[in-house]
């Protein structure tokens, strides 16, 4: 199984922080799986012209197939100004019109307050559903007060993010034995 | 109809028309050379005018995986190894042309086939030709537009004089040769969406629609709004043609249809665009309502009548050589269509004179 950690901020530390405690709740959970991180903060990216997304060169190319490979992709994205930043929502624009079929996406936020719960509902989601995502339901909204120096301190949080990784890979494995019946069934 | 060399009194014109892939066998893991490639194009043309077939085509794509960037040189070898088979683009990438070079060369094509030569003239839905020939696709609109007006005006006029953008005026020229008849059908090349079709009304100019899968109705909007909008610019759509391009695959049962093309067209949807033809989306081909004309023969016939029933078209061409096809195959196809989804669509899309039969 190939899983995609996604960090979709190009600066802060936050969505980092909470990334690298996803992937490390993966890989424990999960040793088979091969686990990437892709931290929009550590490549070089263009913003997307509409070519084939293997069209493109360097970071930008690699960042667009290692996503259209995966079997999931677990999102963390920061808050700005009410919507995911620009960073990540170019990385979908790079990508064809039903790039997340058959895979499965889950998210998480980081955020200042709480103001912006709504926000993933309004901006997000919208976009995984209509590039054809199976998406884990429940997300994880994580607030400023929930880290304390590079670390999350609110245990709720960590049982929340564990049931998070936990959801993405029993739901590749839901999906993919129901699409593996459906199609032995077609006979071609 | 007459000016686009129509009849439809004789039924909906049936051919194939190939886009020049040149992709691996998915079975095989084996690609054929360029070479082999592109003269299996031509054994195909002269096999599709042996069954009887109406048109030929052959599009131009300037990338890698494909094999026909000089689509109008195989166009011209095709002409030479055929007597009756109409032969046309499947597209022209017309943006990244020259107009009067394309009129040239299917003027000379028209000759050498003795009057079966007709262009398509597209914008290219594949962006390879803009980087390759060195146009910006910032343009892409306005190029294809300027191009096809003037090559309208040079199909129209014996002495052009011309200005525009995106080529050196005209004065006063001569375009030689002259096509056989003085004239040669020119279609434009339309994608899905309505808002092309349209454009294609406005123009008042035949139109080849992609309808290479989907629900056969998703495409019926582009119809009626190419129709509305040729008949809002002053054009009698009694006269205007229309084409359809499809995904095709004929086998005796539709179960070895789908068996025997999902690979081909996967592939070809994996290494053109990416990602890979969903097996739910394939297999609804078996429903007489979805375009994509994967099957046996009768259920062909029963979308191709769907679908002439919804659109009223004049033409339809199917492409049967995608991802790495083996000859066999193709014979294989063209001897059914041929035989079997030819005489009876003939049959039910007679036109009398006096109306609808």
């Amino acid at each position: 199984m190939k899983v995609v950690g996604l960090s979709g901020s190009n600066v802060g530390t936050k969505t980092r922080t909470a990334m690298d405690y996803t992937l490390q709740v993966a890989r424990e959970s999960y040793p088979d799986a091969e686990i990437t991180l892709i931290d929009l903060a550590e490549v070089e990216m263009i913003f997307s012209d509409g070519r084939n997304y293997f069209d493109y060169e360097g970071d930008t190319k690699m960042v667009a197939e290692k996503i259209m490979e995966a079997d999931a992709i677990i999102i963390g994205t920061p808050v700005f100004q009410a919507s995911i930043p620009a960073v990540l929502k170019n990385v979908f624009d790079l990508l064809p019109q039903n790039a997340l079929r058959d895979k499965v996406v889950s998210v998480f936020v980081t955020a200042g307050s709480s103001k912006h719960y709504l926000m993933i509902e309004h901006q997000l989601m919208p976009i995984l559903t209509y590039m054809k995502a199976h998406i884990v339901p429940t997300y994880v909204f994580i607030e400023e007060v929930d880290f304390y120096r590079k670390e999350i301190v609110n245990d709720d949080i960590l049982f929340r993010i564990d049931r998070l990784v936990e959801d993405t890979f029993i739901m590749v494995d839901a999906y993919r034995k129901i699409r593996e019946a459906k199609e032995a069934e077609y006979g071609f | 109809m007459e000016k686009y060399r129509i009849h439809p009194e004789n039924g909906l014109e049936i051919g194939l028309y190939s886009i020049g892939d040149h992709l691996r066998n998915p079975l095989t893991g084996k690609r054929i050379s360029a070479q082999q490639r592109i003269k299996e194009l031509i054994e195909t043309a002269t096999l599709a005018e042996e069954a009887g077939l109406d048109v030929f085509a052959v599009g131009e794509s300037h990338q890698t995986l494909f094999a026909t960037q000089a689509h109008t040189v195989i166009l011209g070898a095709i002409a030479q190894a055929t007597n009756k088979i109409k032969i046309a683009s499947s597209a022209t990438v017309l943006s990244t042309s020259d107009p009067v070079r394309v009129y040239e060369d299917f003027a000379t094509l028209d000759l050498i086939s003795n009057g079966r030569a007709e262009i398509v003239a597209g914008r290219g839905s594949r962006l390879g030709a803009y980087e390759l020939l060195g146009y910006d696709t910032r343009d892409y609109e306005e190029l294809f537009e300027e191009k096809f007006e003037l090559l309208l005006k040079i199909n129209k006029e014996e002495r052009i004089t011309w200005k525009g953008e995106f080529r050196a005026p005209l004065n006063d020229a001569e375009i030689l040769p002259q096509p056989l008849n003085g004239s040669l059908p020119i279609w434009r090349a339309v994608g899905g969406p309505a808002a092309s079709a349209i454009k294609a009304g406005y123009a008042g100019a035949p139109m080849m629609l992609t309808t290479l899968g989907g629900p056969s109705r998703v495409f019926n909007p582009a119809v009626r709004g190419y129709r509305e909008a040729a008949e809002n610019a002053g054009f009698d759509t009694k006269t205007l043609p229309i084409t359809t391009t499809s995904l095709m695959y004929v086998a005796e049962d539709s179960q070895t249809a789908l068996r025997e093309s999902y690979p081909h067209i996967n592939t070809t949807a994996v290494q053109l665009k990416g990602a890979g033809y969903p097996k739910q989306q394939f297999a609804a081909a078996t429903d007489h309502r979805e375009a994509l004309m994967v099957g046996s023969p009768q259920q062909i016939i029963e979308k191709i009548l769907y679908q002439h029933e919804m659109y009223g078209h004049q033409r339809f061409l199917g492409e049967i050589d995608v991802g790495g096809v083996t000859m066999d195959q193709i014979k294989k196809n063209i001897e059914l269509i041929a035989t079997k989804i030819v005489p009876a669509v003939k049959k039910y899309t007679k036109v009398n004179k006096g109306g609808i039969s």
